[in-house]
């Protein structure tokens, strides 16, 4: 079995008095795609906020690649490999397209090319000089995952990606994300769409209440989805 | 009333709206990387027009030598108090970092007063730059010709190191979006320092450019502190091209308010009131300014 990538430990958060997150532990292995499912609160974005870093009253252990960054500032977890894409996108209003996905520095040693990234999405290279926010929802989602692949990041953090996406959009987005998989590029998703969850990834950790309450294979979701569904209050 | 006092104070007016123009565009850009309201920005635009009278007093230091050390020595200065003082209250409410620098501003102001006094010091032009030209309805000093082209190309410089270069980029991303922005890998906090440096090297340029113009005062920055929080209301708060164009706006404003006052209406004096009142209705109509975004940061 390949070494942990990502190596979450007894990760607890809290917002003032009120905890959000009790003990998580979480694996991701080189190259391996894993989701975060669970309702609505359960604690799936804090959890992507505290490894990146934005979400400071925390405890716990998180390595990656064998070091432990849970001391280090955002900026440098980000130049160790993470590609944080926030649940609203994080598109700027201020930077055109093009500079949306320049501003990372490139971190890792396969970044995407811009020739690449226009290639696969001919609309980011037709409006690459427009403002980045006058992208519709679906382009802007599109934007911050290119980003994240141009740096190169070796474990991308996807919050929600699909959420508001059109169908087609989903499918596209699929297709995107095995193909940053088969190039080795590892991901912890948060996914509430369980079919694009077993299609994406090979493990998925079920969050409730801020803790982890189960660990499954795609299959076991797929045989699972009802009772998951029910879990979720969709 | 002619054409040529109007065009006299039209002028005047883009003089005046230029200075605003380039202090308020260290304000906006301040503010953007720091969160900070610089209200120290008009006593380092005092400390620049003092850098030039001093150097011109105590080493015969020309105008185009001072337009250079001055602004930056008083960006160092900048630097310091940044690094001293304003980095030790930024994780605090932004009301505490507007109080120190309210402090700074004062207790500067009136250092300078009372080891120059308050008599205005008279600044030559250059050389070059004495004398007038004729500007069709009428002849206007060149010096101030000067001002309005070198601040408004000094404001399109910037404009163009905000717009088109990768620190530029880097300063836009963190003004909109600073968290994200260190999420992204990028280093925000190095540049916080540097950026201030510039803001206030940019009001101390508009000190040693004002200083032939106007007389030089320790009270010159207190006077127009209070004009720059028009100006950047009506621009709207971190736009760069709302600070530049706002503050040509206000210059114009307050250029009107003096031809009223020619005109005969007796208004003299009401010239900061127009400015206020033109302020108000744009906060009316556009409370996040001319260039605001409704919502930023
Ligand atoms: N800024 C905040 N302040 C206080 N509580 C918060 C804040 N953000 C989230 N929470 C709380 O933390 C818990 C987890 O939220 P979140 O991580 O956003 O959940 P999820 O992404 O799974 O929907 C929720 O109970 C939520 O109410
Ligand atoms: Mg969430």
């Amino acid at each position: 079995m390949p070494d942990a990538l990502l190596a979450v430990d007894n990760l607890s958060a809290w917002y003032g008095e009120a905890q959000a997150l009790r003990d998580i532990t979480v694996t991701v292995r080189e190259g391996e795609t894993v989701t975060l499912v669970g309702r609505n609160g359960a604690g799936k974005t804090t959890t992507l906020r505290c490894l990146i870093g934005l979400h400071r009253q925390a405890r716990g252990r998180i390595a990656l690649g064998g070091r432990e960054i849970a001391t280090l500032a955002p900026h440098r977890r980000a130049r160790l490999g993470l590609g944080y894409v926030p649940d609203d996108r994080g598109i700027y209003a201020t930077l055109s397209v093009e500079e949306n996905l320049l501003l990372p520095p490139t971190v890792g040693p396969d970044p995407w090319s811009l020739d690449r990234i226009y290639a696969a999405f001919p609309r980011l290279r037709e409006r690459r000089r427009a403002n980045g926010t006058t992208l519709s929802g679906g382009e802007q989602q599109m934007l911050a995952i290119a980003r994240v692949l141009r740096m190169g990041a070796r474990l991308l953090l996807l919050d929600e990606p699909t959420e508001g996406l059109a169908p087609v959009l989903v499918q596209q987005l699929e297709a995107l994300l095995l193909e940053a998989k088969r190039q080795g590029v590892a991901m912890l998703l948060i996914e509430q769409n369980l079919r694009f969850a077993t299609a994406v990834a090979d493990r998925h950790y079920l969050l409730a209440l801020g803790q982890i309450v189960d660990e499954l294979t795609s299959e076991q979701v797929r045989e699972r989805s009802h009772q998951i569904l029910e879990h979720m209050g969709v | 009333m002619n054409g040529t006092l109007i065009a006299i104070q039209v002028f005047d007016g883009l003089v005046k709206g230029s200075f605003y123009a380039l202090l308020s565009l260290g304000l906006a850009v301040i503010f953007g990387m720091l969160r900070v309201v610089n209200f120290a920005h008009g006593a380092f635009y005092m400390l620049g027009a003092f850098g030039a009278w001093l150097l011109a007093q105590q080493w015969q230091v020309p105008f185009w030598a001072a337009i250079v050390l001055a602004p930056l020595g008083v960006g160092l200065l900048g630097m310091a108090l940044e690094r001293t003082l304003i980095r030790r209250l930024s994780h605090l409410d932004p009301l505490y970092n507007f109080l120190l620098t309210f402090g700074v501003a004062l207790a500067v102001q009136d250092a300078m007063r009372l080891k120059y006094g308050i008599q205005g010091k008279p600044y030559m032009p250059p050389e070059q730059l004495r004398g007038v030209t004729d500007i069709g309805p009428a002849f206007y000093p060149t010096y101030r010709i000067f001002a309005i082209v070198f601040a408004l190309a000094v404001c399109l410089l910037v404009w163009y190191l905000i717009e088109r270069t990768r620190l530029g980029m880097i300063v836009r991303a963190a003004t909109e979006r600073p968290d994200l922005t260190r999420a992204l890998g990028v280093n925000v906090d190095r540049w916080v320092t540097p950026v201030f440096g510039f803001g206030v090297a940019l009001a101390a340029l508009g000190g040693v450019i004002a200083a032939p113009v106007y007389q030089v005062t320790p009270v010159m920055g207190a006077d127009i502190i209070i004009i720059l929080f028009a100006v950047v209301v009506i621009g709207g708060l971190g736009s760069i091209a709302g600070a530049v164009v706002a503050g040509l706006l206000v210059g114009l404003i307050a250029a009107a308010g003096q031809i009223i006052e020619i005109g005969g209406f007796d208004l003299g004096r009401y010239e900061n009131a127009l400015i206020f009142v033109a302020m108000a209705i744009v906060l009316l109509a556009r409370p996040a300014g001319l260039f605001g975004h409704a919502e930023a940061g």
